[in-house]
């Protein structure tokens, strides 16, 4: 049915925004930052605040929690993570384990614990139907924007001198140091547009999910799913397997609901073992 | 081997109830012990029923039959081992005549053979399956069931002419409860059940189900989510253009809880409700408790989990009155059967056979009044006792 | 630096007596344990809490086997907790009164064995991949049984737990009394029979080339060690200490609830872990006591924000204090021997 397909779409390409950011920093910077989700619940929240308590439309917290996410994200990076990229992968779980419940509690603190609202600006209300499939108009709205941002992703990753430093990193570092290039300085570019990516997804998942403090541990595992099937190489990849499990996992729900919670479990499962770099991954120099 | 574990039992309890009445009756405060979900998923139940019973105390003073009243508040965070060790630690340690509270079933469930061990009442303030008040002598409820309270909500349904209905629940245990509840009244009047869907409970996404019920073509949608999901799902319904489908959306009260409906904001008008307890109940009772509870408690509203609590200590409170402060386990759930009284919620009773909340359900839909929302009564059911006791 | 130095010189002349000297017993090791016992007429009225901290402190220590000495990063450990847990219920519920199925502790050898099964057959899950990929697969797994346990109610009781958990009386003489002495002292025995067979597991051949594996996987596999062989029997045997430490809860609190399969458990465990020490057997019994100890403190202080206070903690031992308490314990007495060897 096409609404069901247009609806996964939707879901996935929102899942692909904000897994994307943790994909790049997974890959290139070989570190596992499961306080990702925090950052999209950063932006989830500065949605509510902008909208609800300032009354500012809901169009500019977009840009808004976009740029507040990549700022934090900045100053976290070159102030906290630098001091462990050299550690075991273990410690940076426990580190950003660690940070996921400080921001989890603090939110908590100063928002309170229940689910905030935010309601659909009025302008994207409504649905539009065409060959007997309806859709949504914010969902139509998501999936233009992502799709947009997708293009302008691959495109800065392929076209400008940037894209093709940041891919020279993530295949091997050691290698790109030697040729001159500031790995560092990507390293914190990089991390900042990541965390950005995921506060913009959390703004505009706002509506959909209802943000609450414990959205960083609800959604942890959909972005590791999306990353571990999607593999961490290139950009494709997650968006790819982020696509093809929005529509898994909501087509499953819908034709057979008795299993359709598993069917994202199980086929991150499956292909880690088949193909442990992920459906799409390349075995990297490292 | 197995009869001498039972004496062994017997005996331990008897000596245990003996050694707890008598010193019990020795002290002139009577302890009560609180377990609830202070943190965690269902802490909102544990924040109401605190919020609630402070209320009663302080509008109704901590003196009763002579005694004082103490009340010793625990968390479990809701996870059952915690219940369990908890309850014991409060009979075992602190001496408590009572324990109360218990946020979900499984809690409830934990701390059964304490109560019946020990022989202390333990008076159930939030959890709602039914089968919670057989397993112990010892348990009475305040709080309400799922199959009491949607089972009115199947009866108005079918007489209403609403003749094919899909359901949605949360696929844990109180959802296939309220399913099977209502499938089985509305089936039995006349109507007919198009599908019954079930959504994982830890579910971002509910599109997928609410587009096949909207495929289905129904007169209405049943809906049941636990309380932290209402806001979610009522979103997605309104974005699926129910009401301009003409599908009515029905459902039990827990889906709009009272103490978000206002933040969850214009999605939810026009949806009917079955419940225990409205904030918007039009009775002098409810209008003070309402008001007293909003201004010990600036910003939030009370729901019905907090007249679970409300009422649940005002039974303790009767039942000590009438047994003159005799805090024996089995002479307090004497005095509990058959207790009946007005409650913010309107008038309510303990079943003297089954122990459990005799109660009125109201049929309610979602309005705003005086520019917030509140779940309007608009039908009255009156004494509902649970379905399902007595039925095997 | 003097004693690593020390240590390194009797190293480079008999590593065979260096690592049979660090095998030994050691006289906090033994007041450690007496002090467990002595718990039992310190504190009588708190038995029910050293019973909780017994069970996490096995879980904890099968994380430990798994992570602390093969490296293995797993966030899927609670899903063999819950396993042996639902076992030794379900031994118990449905065999109550006919031994053998409701003993106790044969309800832990099936628990175990059980666990240990499901360990065995997912252990080969683990060995592809990179840390996240084990990661995901440990954490996916874990996720499925969850979703398992609250589909198949019937078996399991689904969202209210499985009733009517009634073990007979262990040895046939000691019932679970309300008190929970029996529990206590059961739990505890349980413990330090498993810690001494992990104790002799670590310094054993095999669990020396464990630490060889978590070290450098391929420098192990150069020198000749079966790595895949090592990594299955490890992951096994934890997942089968998991069980036990499951089914000891099953049957202590008789009751098994859908939380025994949460998530929270795996994270919990893996944290009292990493607080004690890694890799050092003792971490874990260590961290459990803090663990339960700091949040009794914390949690009645500000019960909403204890989770804050857990993530600080979190950080700043990663940060600073990597080994954990046992790590901090072990520098302060290598700084304790430094000076006393200065002097004399």
């Amino acid at each position: 049915m096409l609404t069901i397909l247009f609806d996964g779409i939707a879901y996935g390409l929102l899942l692909f925004i904000l897994a994307v950011g943790l994909s790049i920093t997974l890959g290139l910077m070989n570190f596992i930052n499961l306080a990702h989700g925090a950052f999209a619940m950063a932006g989830g929240y500065i949605t509510v605040i902008m909208v609800h308590r300032f009354g500012i439309s809901f169009f500019w917290s977009l840009p808004a929690a976009f740029i507040i996410t990549a700022v934090l994200g900045a100053f976290l990076e070159r102030t906290l993570y630098v001091q462990l990229y050299d550690k075991s992968h273990l410690d940076q779980v426990l580190f950003s384990l660690g940070l996921i419940f400080m921001s989890v509690a603090a939110v908590d603190y100063f928002m309170g614990a229940n689910q905030q609202i935010v309601n659909l600006p009025p302008s994207l209300d409504g649905r539009l139907q065409f060959f007997g499939a309806s859709i949504g108009y914010y969902r139509l709205f998501v999936i233009i924007l992502c799709s947009l941002l997708t293009i302008g992703l691959q495109l800065v990753l392929t076209k400008t001198r940037f894209g093709s430093r940041l891919r020279a990193s993530v295949d091997d570092q050691r290698v790109a140091r030697g040729l001159g290039i500031d790995v560092s300085r990507i390293f914190a570019l990089t991390f900042a547009m990541g965390s950005g990516l995921a506060g913009l997804g959390g703004a505009l998942g706002a509506p959909f999910f209802n943000i609450d403090p414990t959205f960083p541990l609800k959604f942890m595992i959909y972005f590791l799913i999306v990353i571990a099937v999607g593999g961490t190489t290139t950009i494709t990849g997650p968006f790819f397997s982020a696509l093809l499990l929005g529509v898994a996992d909501v087509a499953g729900k819908y034709y057979v609901p008795a299993i359709g919670g598993f069917i994202i479990y199980t086929i991150m499962v499956a292909v880690l073992i088949f193909r442990p770099q992920g459906l799409f991954g390349r075995v990297t120099g490292r | 081997m197995l009869l001498r574990r039972q004496f062994l039992g017997v005996c331990a309890g008897v000596a245990l109830s003996f050694g707890l009445s008598g010193l019990a009756l020795a002290e002139d405060t009577v302890k009560i012990g609180l377990i609830l979900p202070m943190t965690g998923p269902s802490a909102s139940t544990g924040r109401e029923i605190e919020a609630a019973i402070k209320l009663y105390m302080q509008q109704n003073g901590d003196k009763v039959a002579g005694k004082k009243i103490e009340v010793i508040t625990r968390d479990d965070t809701g996870q059952a081992d915690i219940t369990k060790r908890l309850a014991q630690e409060l009979v075992v340690n602190e001496k408590v005549a009572v324990i109360a509270g218990f946020g979900l079933t499984p809690l409830a469930l934990a701390a059964g053979p304490i109560a019946t061990q020990a022989k202390v009442p333990a008076v159930i303030m939030a959890a709602g399956t039914s089968m919670i008040v057989e397993q112990s002598p010892f348990f009475v409820r305040t709080s309400f069931t799922l199959p009491q309270n949607t089972t009115p909500m199947a009866e108005w349904a079918a007489k209403n002419g609403i003749k094919k209905v899909v359901t949605l629940v949360s696929d844990y245990g109180p959802g296939i409860d309220a399913e099977k509840a209502f499938k089985e009244k509305f089936t039995a009047d006349g109507g007919q059940v198009l599908d019954s869907l079930r959504a994982p409970l830890r579910n971002p996404e509910f599109a997928p189900f609410l587009q096949k019920a909207k495929d289905l073509k129904p007169d209405a949608l049943f809906l049941f989510v636990p309380s932290g999901q209402g806001a979610s799902l009522m979103k997605q319904v309104a974005e699926r253009q129910f009401k301009e489908a003409g599908i009515q959306v029905i459902g039990t009260g827990d889906v709009l809880d009272d103490e978000q409906l206002n933040a969850m904001g214009d999605v939810v008008l026009g949806m009917i409700t079955s419940m225990d307890y409205s904030a918007a109940h039009d009775s002098p009772e409810n209008k003070k408790y309402v008001a007293e509870f909003e201004k010990a408690n600036p910003g939030m509203r009370p729901n019905f989990m907090s007249v679970g609590g409300y009422d649940g200590i005002a039974l303790i409170y009767k039942a000590l009155e009438k047994t003159g402060g005799d805090t024996t386990g089995t002479k307090l759930i004497e005095a509990m059967k058959g207790m009946a009284w007005t409650s913010p919620r309107g008038p309510i009773s303990i079943d003297p056979d089954t122990r459990d909340i005799v109660q009125n359900v109201y049929i309610r839909k979602a309005e705003k009044v005086n520019g917030q929302i509140y779940n309007v009564e608009f039908a009255t059911v009156p004494n509902v006792k649970d379905p399902l006791h007595g039925k095997k | 630096m003097t004693s690593l130095a020390a240590g390194a010189r009797v190293a480079t002349a008999d590593p065979g007596a260096h690592l049979v000297a660090k095998a030994r017993w050691r006289w906090p090791e033994f007041l450690l344990w007496l002090f467990a016992i002595a718990l039992i007429w310190l504190a009588p009225s708190r038995y029910l809490l050293f019973n909780e901290i017994a069970i996490l402190a096995l879980l904890a220590l099968s994380i430990d086997l798994v992570l602390g000495f093969s490296g293995i990063v797993t966030l899927g450990q609670g899903a063999f907790y819950g396993l042996g847990a639902y076992t030794a219920g379900l031994m118990a519920k449905h065999g109550i009164g006919t031994f053998p199925w409701s003993d106790p502790l044969l309800g832990l050898l099936g628990a175990g064995l059980v666990a240990g099964f499901v360990g065995f057959l997912s252990s080969f899950l683990v060995l592809r991949g990179s840390d996240l990929t084990r990661l995901m697969v440990t954490l996916g797994v874990a996720l499925i049984v969850q979703e398992l346990g609250n589909k198949l109610d019937w078996i399991t009781g689904g969202a209210d737990g499985l009733q009517g958990v009634m073990p007979a009386p262990l040895l046939g003489l000691f019932d679970f009394d309300i008190f929970g002495r029996t529990a206590y002292l059961y739990s505890l025995s349980v413990l330090f029979v498993l810690f001494l067979l992990a104790r002799a597991l670590v310094n054993s051949p095999s669990g020396l080339s464990l630490r060889a594996i978590k070290g450098n996987v391929i420098r192990a596999r150069a020198i000749g060690i079966p790595v895949e062989r090592r990594l299955v029997v490890i992951y096994t045997i934890g997942a089968a200490y998991a069980g036990i430490a499951g089914a000891l809860l099953a049957q202590t609190t008789q009751f098994v609830s859908l939380d025994v399969l949460s998530f929270e458990k795996s994270a919990d465990a893996l944290l009292i872990v990493v607080f004690g020490g890694v890799g050092t057997l003792y971490g874990a019994l260590v961290g459990s006591i803090a663990f339960k100890a700091m949040y009794d403190v914390l949690a009645s202080a500000t019960p909403e924000y204890w989770s804050f206070w857990l993530g600080l903690a979190l950080v700043l031992l990663v940060l600073f204090a990597r080994g954990g308490i046992i790590g901090l314990l072990t520098a302060l007495r290598d700084r304790l021997d430094r000076a006393r060897s200065a002097r004399a």
